[in-house]
């Protein structure tokens, strides 16, 4: 029977074929996963190594001087606009998560504001920053860490109201039902039971979104505006690590690159410290593709 | 929580107190005053929305009366005898923002593909950290790196070897001062990996595990797998993560203004410097001196808002499509 030899012959010159194929794409899946964490390592790796070399007590302590000097300043400004934006974004995010997990009804509207929230997350910042300044900036006419926090509270609510939405709906109905069965408030089974019950997984929404907008500079460009002195005032401009790399990168001394690169890593490290904290932190108790 | 499973009712006055009528009215409005700060948190949503709309109308008013259409076709941009035209920015934007998403795409889906179904489970966990990390990275440490690392680096030894190998295209004319588009796309192909990636990863894995072993069943390798499985019934959910890639790249700020050279043109050579139109608004805004020049870049902030909403909004509908009902990542 020659016909079904040569069938033979040609499925297994097929199958060869098509191992062959299997394999290749497996190699080519590998190799550009490898290149693409190449870049990670890299930029990783030399910000830490230009980076520790610069981190000295000084950069902690001191005001940009003409010789030397530190980033004090934009440590503590970065934290007080950093600080305001929680303080608005993490109340009015979780509130509005709230919202749409617990008391809109109607299919329509909820998806109107999920789908709101989620364009607002990739609005460009630096449109924020231009929209923050001419409704805040121009009004007091003058930059403020008052407008900078606005900015950055901007950013962090509809990230924040996402992912509370989220988290919510994974708590299970009948822990509600259970609640509203023994007569207890609405408001009371919220804010005891599943609110209680997701809090894991909204402190992980809130610490990613707090991660996100330690880094932005473009919303701080003009609102915030940056500060050379010490200024710890709501009301004047005032200075910030993300500010402050861009400008020091930007100039062309030595010195200031090397300020750069420690304000850079110190500025990773807060970022990676909250992301890693999270991971550690949410691990368990999050639902799969949150991991 | 569990307190509230063990409480009895018979037993808890604080309970019973809901029975009386005082209490009752007392817990209804404690209800309707919670709900209704919730819900005016919820439309702070469309609060946002609605002051970044009338802001950069507003404010761009001027411009728009002034230069109509034209702002967008005409090249000149000159704030001293105030004359201003976008379209080399619009240009520099697009051009940068398409050239990264070709250069990321294909890594990006790769690398979904590898961790999903190749990847062994123990290193899993390691790749998408490190992928998570790459994400974590602020916009302007990405700029610092590729201005002070990367911009040397295309000087001498990357862009003379480009020219070598891609050079008869036309495409890498002129001299190769180390800031250019090119530079701009590559910084921003690393930003958009990411986010690529993990919107794919958690499409593919949106697949039903069926579609798996029934191709694994009719005698599919690994890839046929994949292929005929895993990327036919992701595919519109990955055009949704490109197109979002896309939203990324084309409001990135800091990273490309440090490194395009921000030179208003438009010129065929990926080695000449070019110009965003987010570059602009960071280099020129606080500086602008005439209120024209101000309502012309809250125009292109106005026209970035408008495109980069277009293209998010197609995207999540295409990711929306695919992954409905399912905890999506907050990207």
């Amino acid at each position: 029977m020659p016909g079904a030899l040569a069938a033979r012959e040609r499925a297994r010159v097929a199958s060869k074929r098509r191992r062959a194929t299997n394999h290749a794409v497996t190699a080519i899946a590998v190799l550009s996963t490898v290149a693409a964490l190449v870049p990670l390592v890299a930029i990783i790796g030399y910000v830490a190594w230009k980076g520790t070399s610069s981190l000295t007590l000084a950069f902690f302590t001191q005001g940009p001087a003409p010789a030397g000097g530190g980033m004090a300043n934009a440590i503590v400004g970065s934290g007080i606009v950093l600080g305001l934006a929680s303080l608005i974004g993490v109340p009015v995010g979780i509130a509005a998560g709230v919202y749409l997990a617990e008391y809109s009804h109607g299919k329509a509207f909820r998806n109107i504001v999920r789908f709101t929230a989620d364009v607002l997350n990739g609005v460009p910042s630096i449109v924020i920053g231009i929209v923050v300044y001419a409704w805040v900036v121009e009004r007091q006419q003058h930059f403020s860490a008052f407008a900078g926090g606005i900015a950055l509270a901007m950013i962090m609510v509809p990230a924040i109201a996402r992912t509370t939405e989220e988290m919510l709906g994974t708590v299970p109905q009948s822990l509600r039902e259970g609640a509203w069965g023994l007569g207890i408030a609405r408001w009371r089974t919220i804010v005891s039971i599943t609110l209680r019950t997701a809090m894991p997984g909204i402190i992980t929404g809130c610490m990613l979104a707090f991660a996100r907008v330690a880094g932005e500079t473009a919303p701080l460009l003009f609102t915030a505006f940056g500060n050379q002195f010490n200024s710890v005032r709501l009301n004047e401009p005032i200075a910030a690590l993300p500010l402050q790399i861009f400008v020091y990168g930007m100039s062309p001394s030595d010195e200031w690159h090397r300020q750069a690169w420690a304000a850079a890593l110190l500025l990773i490290a807060l970022i990676v410290a909250a992301v890693a904290l999270v991971r550690i932190f949410a691990k368990r108790r999050l639902p799969e593709g949150w991991r | 929580m569990l307190q509230i499973e063990t409480t009895d009712s018979a037993t808890n006055p604080r309970l019973l107190l809901r029975g009386t009528s005082s209490g009752r009215f007392r817990g209804k409005m404690a209800d309707r005053a919670f709900g209704s700060a919730m819900l005016l948190c919820a439309l702070s949503l469309f609060l946002i929305v609605e002051l970044i709309l009338s802001a950069l109308l507003l404010k761009s008013r001027l411009s728009i009366g002034q230069f109509g259409w034209n702002f967008f076709s005409a090249k000149a941009w000159n704030p001293v005898i105030g004359n201003f035209g976008a379209a080399t920015f619009l240009f520099g934007t697009v051009l940068s923002s398409l050239l990264a998403l070709a250069l990321a795409a294909p890594p990006a889906i790769a690398a979904a593909v590898f961790v999903l179904e190749i990847c062994p489970r123990a290193l899993r966990s390691t790749v998408s950290f490190l992928t998570e990390l790459l994400a974590a990275v602020p916009s302007v440490v990405y700029g610092l790196w590729a201005l002070l690392v990367l911009v040397p680096l295309m000087r001498r030894p990357i862009g003379p070897i480009l020219k070598l190998l891609f050079g008869w295209t036309g495409l890498l004319e002129g001299p190769n001062f180390g800031v250019c588009v090119l530079t701009a796309s590559v910084i921003l192909a690393i930003m958009i990996f990411p986010i690529i990636s993990s919107v794919s990863r958690d499409l593919m894995r949106a697949v039903p595990v069926e579609q798996r072993e029934a191709a694994l069943a009719l005698g599919a390798t690994r890839w046929e797998m994949i292929r005929l499985g895993v990327l036919r019934n992701a595919r519109v959910g990955i055009g949704g993560a490109l197109i979002l890639g896309l939203g990324r790249a084309l409001g990135e700020t800091m990273a490309v203004t440090m490194v395009i050279g921000n030179h208003p043109a438009i010129v065929r050579s990926l080695f000449a410097p070019g110009y965003t139109m987010a570059s602009v608004i960071a280099n020129e805004f606080a500086e602008a001196g005439s209120d024209l020049h101000l309502s012309a870049l809250m125009e292109i902030g106005l026209v970035l808002f408008l495109v980069t909403t277009v293209v998010n909004a197609i995207a999540r509908l295409l990711v929306w499509a695919v992954l409905r009902d399912r905890p999506a990542r907050a990207a």
